[in-house]
């Protein structure tokens, strides 16, 4: 038969770092086709190069049976591709109309081709339920339309091959299930579906074949009837998963770190966290679940004193931090409070700086800088070598910048930082994202003896998997709110699952 | 009171007149900020346009090639300025400040080495030159009271640049908001990935922006060297690029209001040059230094937010990295 | 995401790739001067000659590198917090209404309080003038470079405005203020040459060249050993990181600036107090810009620094002898170089990177890796 997409042998390198390794992927007509992958794995790569954002070093691209050179998007877009970016490529000033013109304007001046890129518009949602008002604003849209938007500019062109780059990531269930039901409509109109995901549930409940990826190459390719979330794990990580982390029970303690009433509304006045209550005791870890993008970021960040208040008290080791209080990340930071960050990119590290200078990144006003007025080097290397032995941070040189750890080392780098200030209370978010199988064991292990030393930990982690294994008590945010605190041993993943769509645990139980 | 009416229209006739540069400019920092490239280097193809202008017409006689040579000059800097900063990604200000000094340099060297002058170019005869045109009528409308006035001063008796200016502004505007290059212009100034997916070049686009930018620069050039005024004198551009800079961002990056904002500097220069000396009811005298501060004051005040909230197009000063 | 090139080595990074940027711009002038025929060795030559060989050649070129190492300083410092600081011209001039003002001031006062004071107040003024766009930057959002650019013109027409009015000197008719107070002139290193007994040729090179060192010696420990440096480059590589961190970026912003316009005002010393000895309208003569040329060759690190305003130092003093030894080239010509060192070091800074990092690693295998 001939495939609707068929690549041979594709590769691509960035500089020294081979992203996609002698690539096979064959998809046929009318089949929802799974990619599946740790981050990291040269999914996104390939995808791209399927669309003709990169170019591929060598290898083939065939459409229906045809080898063709994409060169670039205009050349995918010509031959039937269209694509659903991880993040959206949406003009915000524009309408709906507009950005679903740019790029077939179908003339010179815009009036020429307004009339059918409305139809075409008005076509296309109707007939897949897309619905979206084609005269609003994008910026005024939510997350779930503008991706409506994305899959209508990426079907304009009659698209035969449709890829979409982790889709869900931003979606509640309920979201994604709508997202799904389009899909096997654009299936069965004929559509080759190209679903990128790290999710495992989505593989299993909507693809009919997976291909899947491990460190830039393909490891596998599978019908999805004859396969098992099992099987898919082992093979997205190279080795049995060990996806239970062995840990005795909490042994909490006094309430070391609590918020009231907390609330954070934006600078552009959109309430963001409304009323959240929680208190961690010392020597437990207390989980924050839901799905990306529902306050976990402004919930880490009000806390860490990087965003100011709007409402409430946060107690941090007896000490009331409200509204009317100026906080800042140093002043949370000398309560007590250590914070690994969402992104060590943008906040843990400073990723041109050596790895010694970023060891006393939030600590160059203290001993480890050295006593006197200026730095002293040596005890800045002192520090760095130290931490790094203990930590096992590889390679274990301190003058190597930033930027040339790999994502697990970059993140001990920012662990051993803050694990070695013996915070009282300790925020977490996402500590494992990005980062390898080897060092996500360690990281955890690391989490547990600091919980077990007596340290109130906040979790946070989109991650549910992470979460139940970790937390003893898991709080589910769902659009900026609190939707219940649950203890770790009677949540499971639908009752976790019914929450992060905003059902009271109650209900949901 | 017809003396006032009289002083306040020629006040307006020397408004236009000094604001035609700034239009021009201000239409060609539009095209180029509004596609992602800060644009400081306005002032230097102005100025690069105004000598080429200048000195093609006084070595060839013709205004017209003076004029069509300034237009590459100006389109000449700009395609500099997108190598650096398109091409190779260089940072847009650094660029925008090597051409403004670059130019300041190359017009005074090749000034000097050309006619000798101490880097003027020599006067041009009025037939070189873009003359003043007089409408149909004008003698005729004469008779009318009010009316013939405005017809003679304001609407007639203009060099032909300063009406190609005062159309770049509504063309600037349908350019921008009626055409698919326009459209895909603003989209590349906010979002360039948008465009990218879109399968349109970011690059081409870019520097199709530059090259406007620069053609218009080159005009309003050669209206300072050759049309209101007879020769290059050396740093004649004496911060107009910036002046227009200003009056962009005073617009908030739209043709009409920035063109308002053009007006309105203008319009200040020329009532500065006539309140010289003059005691005004209760104010006193206003220094001319701070009249002429003005626009730069303003800009200061709006983009701190202290009047009005300017709203810059999102990816500019980027370079675009796939 | 970059083309695959392996990493070029420290050593080139630092010395051959800026050369060869330097190279190029100086080949693209020398290609200007051959257009308007005359020789360009012929021009390099006489610049030489007139920057370094001739009697007093040195000192009239140290004088310049003065100014520059200020200006050079003051874009530098700014660099390392990410502001591009366009505005070196305007706290210059600031910096020399504030000596100017204070040196008038203290006409009563002896020179061992006066001069410093008058020195001190350059830098101040300057700071000043640094400061507020500084702080619009850092609370209201202001990009710094167009206000820094509207802060110079602000400036001018400030100056223009005293030193047409209130300060002109009374019979004078270009703007300018009248002598200051000899107290708070600076020495000549000729002069403090000849306390020690050593007979040198006259020059304006004065001691504002020794503070201009002392200048240099404190960025780098600013920068390299301080902690403020340390937020200062923190700040400039990542703001969230340095929010995160507990630094004040704000505050960060508002103090860089005031050091970067300090900087720059303390340029006006070497013009006013060390030369002219009065304040004259566009005495800073576009060194600040300059300045961002020297910044950027000597890539924001004071040794660089030093050199590229040496440099430029020569050049200027060289360009000076154009005038005498040739009819079509002048003075002006440095400002050519200028704008292409500025084009090929700054904003075409890597395009000789992936060519040079192929070429080496050809000729000295890929082994070599830049941070190993």
């Amino acid at each position: 038969m001939t495939y609707a997409l068929e690549l041979k042998d594709v590769s691509k390198s960035f500089g020294l770092v081979h992203a996609n390794k002698d690539i096979d992927l064959a998809v046929s007509p009318g089949s929802i086709h799974g990619i599946i992958g740790e981050n990291g794995a040269g999914k996104s790569t390939l995808m791209n190069i399927i669309y003709g954002m990169h170019r591929a070093d060598k290898g083939t691209i065939s459409f229906n049976g045809q080898q063709v050179d994409v060169r670039s998007s205009a050349d995918a877009i010509e031959h039937g591709i269209g694509m659903v970016h991880q993040h959206f490529m949406l003009v915000p000033t524009f309408s709906v109309l507009e950005n679903v013109m740019l790029g077939s304007e179908g003339g010179l001046t815009l009036s020429e081709g307004r009339a059918t890129a409305l139809e075409r518009l008005t076509h296309l949602s109707t007939t897949y339920n897309l619905e979206v008002d084609p005269h609003a604003l994008v910026s005024d849209l939510n997350v779930g339309q503008r991706q409506r938007v994305e899959i209508i500019k990426a079907l304009k062109g009659g698209a035969k091959v449709l890829i979409l780059d982790e889709p869900t990531g931003v979606l509640t269930p309920q979201e994604a299930d709508q997202l799904f039901e389009i899909l096997k409509v654009l299936r069965d109109d004929g559509v080759s579906v190209l679903l990128i995901t790290h999710k495992l549930t989505e593989i299993m409940d909507i693809t009919d074949t997976v291909s899947i990826m491990r460190q830039g190459e393909m490891v596998g390719h599978r019908k999805t009837s004859e396969t098992s979330p099992q099987d898919l794990a082992e093979l997205m990580v190279g080795r049995e998963v060990l996806l239970e982390v062995t840990r005795t029970p909490a042994t909490p303690a006094e309430v070391r770190f609590s918020a009231k009433n907390l609330g954070y509304t934006n600078s552009q006045g959109v309430v963001e966290l409304e009323d959240i209550n929680f208190e961690v005791r010392a020597g437990e870890i207390l989980g924050v679940a839901g799905v990306s993008g529902n306050g976990q970021t402004q919930l880490m960040e009000t806390l860490a004193g990087m965003l100011p208040l709007t409402t409430g008290v946060i107690n941090i080791l007896g000490t009331e931090v409200t509204s009317a209080d100026a906080t800042s990340p140093r002043i949370i930071r000398d309560l007590g409070v250590g914070h690994i960050p969402e992104d060590r990119h943008t906040h843990g590290l400073i990723l041109d700086f050596e790895a010694r200078e970023n060891m006393i990144l939030g600590f160059h006003d203290s001993e480890l800088a050295g006593s006197g007025k200026l730095f002293d080097y040596s005890a800045i290397q002192q520090n760095c070598e130290d931490k790094m032995a203990h930590f096992d941070v590889r390679p274990s040189n301190p003058r190597l910048s930033a930027k040339n750890f790999s994502g697990g080392n970059q993140q001990k780098i920012v662990i051993a930082r803050e694990f070695s200030a013996n915070p009282g209370v300790l925020l977490v978010g996402q500590p494992t994202r990005g980062v390898d199988v080897g060092a996500i064991e360690f990281i955890h292990k690391q989490l547990l003896e600091l919980r077990d030393a007596g340290c109130a930990i906040l979790l946070v982690s989109v991650e549910l998997d992470e979460v139940m294994s970790l937390a003893d008590r898991i709080m589910v945010l769902c659009d900026g709110q609190n939707v219940g605190i649950i203890d770790a041993e009677k949540a499971d993943r639908s009752t976790l699952g019914l929450m992060m769509a905003g059902q009271k645990a109650e209900a949901a139980t | 009171m017809l003396d006032f009416l009289y002083q306040t229209l020629l006040a307006f006739d020397a408004t236009l007149r000094i604001a035609t540069p700034l239009m021009l400019c201000a239409m060609a920092g539009i095209f180029s900020e509004r596609s992602g490239i800060v644009d400081i280097s306005l002032e230097g193809k102005l100025l690069s346009g105004a000598f080429v202008a200048a000195t093609v017409a006084a070595l060839t006689g013709s205004a017209w090639l003076g004029l069509g040579c300034a237009i590459l000059a100006g389109i000449t800097m700009s395609l500099i300025h997108g190598f650096a900063c398109i091409t190779h990604k260089g940072d847009q200000v650094v660029s925008g400040v090597a051409i403004n000094i670059l130019a300041s340099g190359l017009t005074i060297v090749l000034g000097i080495a050309l006619f000798k002058r101490g880097g003027q170019t020599p006067s041009l005869p009025k037939e070189d030159r873009f003359t003043p045109i007089e409408w149909w009528g004008v003698e005729m409308m004469d008779s009318v009271p009010v009316l013939g006035s405005i017809y003679r001063q304001l609407i007639s008796g203009h060099n032909m640049l300063v009406y190609v200016a005062l159309l770049c502004v509504p063309l600037t505007a349908f350019i921008l908001y009626k055409t698919r290059f326009g459209l895909r212009l603003r989209a590349v100034g906010e979002v360039p990935q948008a465009v990218d997916s879109a399968g349109i070049s970011v690059t081409w686009l870019r520097y199709r922006a530059l090259i406007l930018g620069g053609a218009l620069c080159g005009i309003a050039g050669a209206y300072l060297s050759i049309a209101q005024g007879g020769n290059f004198v050396k740093e004649m551009s004496a911060g107009k690029g910036y002046i227009a800079l200003a009056a962009v961002i005073f617009g908030n990056w739209k043709p009409f209001t920035a063109f308002f904002a053009c007006l309105m500097f203008g319009f200040l220069d020329a009532v500065t040059a006539r309140l010289e000396g003059y005691e005004l009811f209760l104010i006193g005298e206003i220094p001319s230094q701070l009249m002429q501060a003005i626009p730069y004051i303003l800009t200061v005040l709006l983009l701190a937010g202290f009047i009005g909230k300017p709203r810059p197009p999102a990816a500019i000063g980027q370079p675009y990295h796939k | 995401m970059s083309k695959p090139t392996p990493p070029l080595p420290r050593w080139a990074d630092i010395v051959l790739l800026p050369l060869i940027n330097l190279l190029a711009a100086l080949v693209l002038c020398g290609l200007v001067i051959f257009a308007i025929g005359e020789n360009p060795f012929a021009a390099l030559k006489v610049m030489i000659n007139g920057a370094f060989v001739y009697q007093g050649a040195l000192g009239y070129t140290l004088f310049y590198t003065t100014s520059f190492i200020f200006t050079g300083l003051a874009v530098a410092i700014a660099f390392h917090a990410r502001l591009f600081n366009i505005g070196a011209e305007g706290q210059a001039s600031l910096g020399g209404l504030g000596a100017t003002l204070v040196a008038f001031a203290m006409a009563p006062i002896p020179g061992i309080i006066a001069l410093p004071l008058a020195i001190g107040s350059a830098a101040l003024f300057g700071a000043a003038w640094g400061i507020v766009p500084g702080y619009l930057q850092a609370k209201r959002g202001s990009h710094i470079v167009i206000t820094t650019i509207m802060f110079n013109f602000i400036a001018a027409a400030l100056l223009v405005w005293l030193l047409a009015g209130m300060m002109l000197e009374p019979g004078q008719f270009s703007p300018q203020s009248s002598l200051l107070p000899e107290q708070t002139w600076l020495p000549k290193i000729h002069e403090m040459l000849g306390w020690i007994g050593l007979k040198t040729t006259a020059t304006p090179l004065n001691a504002s060249f020794l503070i201009a060192l002392c200048a240099c010696l404190f960025f780098w420990v600013l920068v390299w050993r301080s902690r403020l440096g340390y937020e200062i480059r923190t700040v400039g590589q990542n703001q969230e990181a340095a929010h995160y961190s507990g630094i004040n970026v704000a505050r960060v912003i508002i103090i860089t600036m005031a050091i970067s316009g300090a900087f720059a005002g303390l340029m006006a010393i070497n013009q006013i107090q060390g030369v002219s000895h009065k304040l004259i309208l566009g005495f800073t003569a576009g060194y600040g810009f300059t300045g961002i040329a020297v910044a950027l060759m000597g890539r924001n690190h004071p040794v660089g620094i030093f050199l590229a305003a040496l440099l430029f130092g020569a050049l200027v003093q060289g360009g000076t002898e154009l005038d005498f030894e040739f009819t079509v080239i002048t003075r002006e010509m440095v400002l050519l170089i200028q704008g292409m060192i500025i084009l090929f070091s700054g904003a075409l800074a890597y395009m000789f990177n992936p060519p040079l990092a192929r070429l080496l690693a050809r000729i000295f295998g890929t082994k070599e890796d830049a941070n190993a």
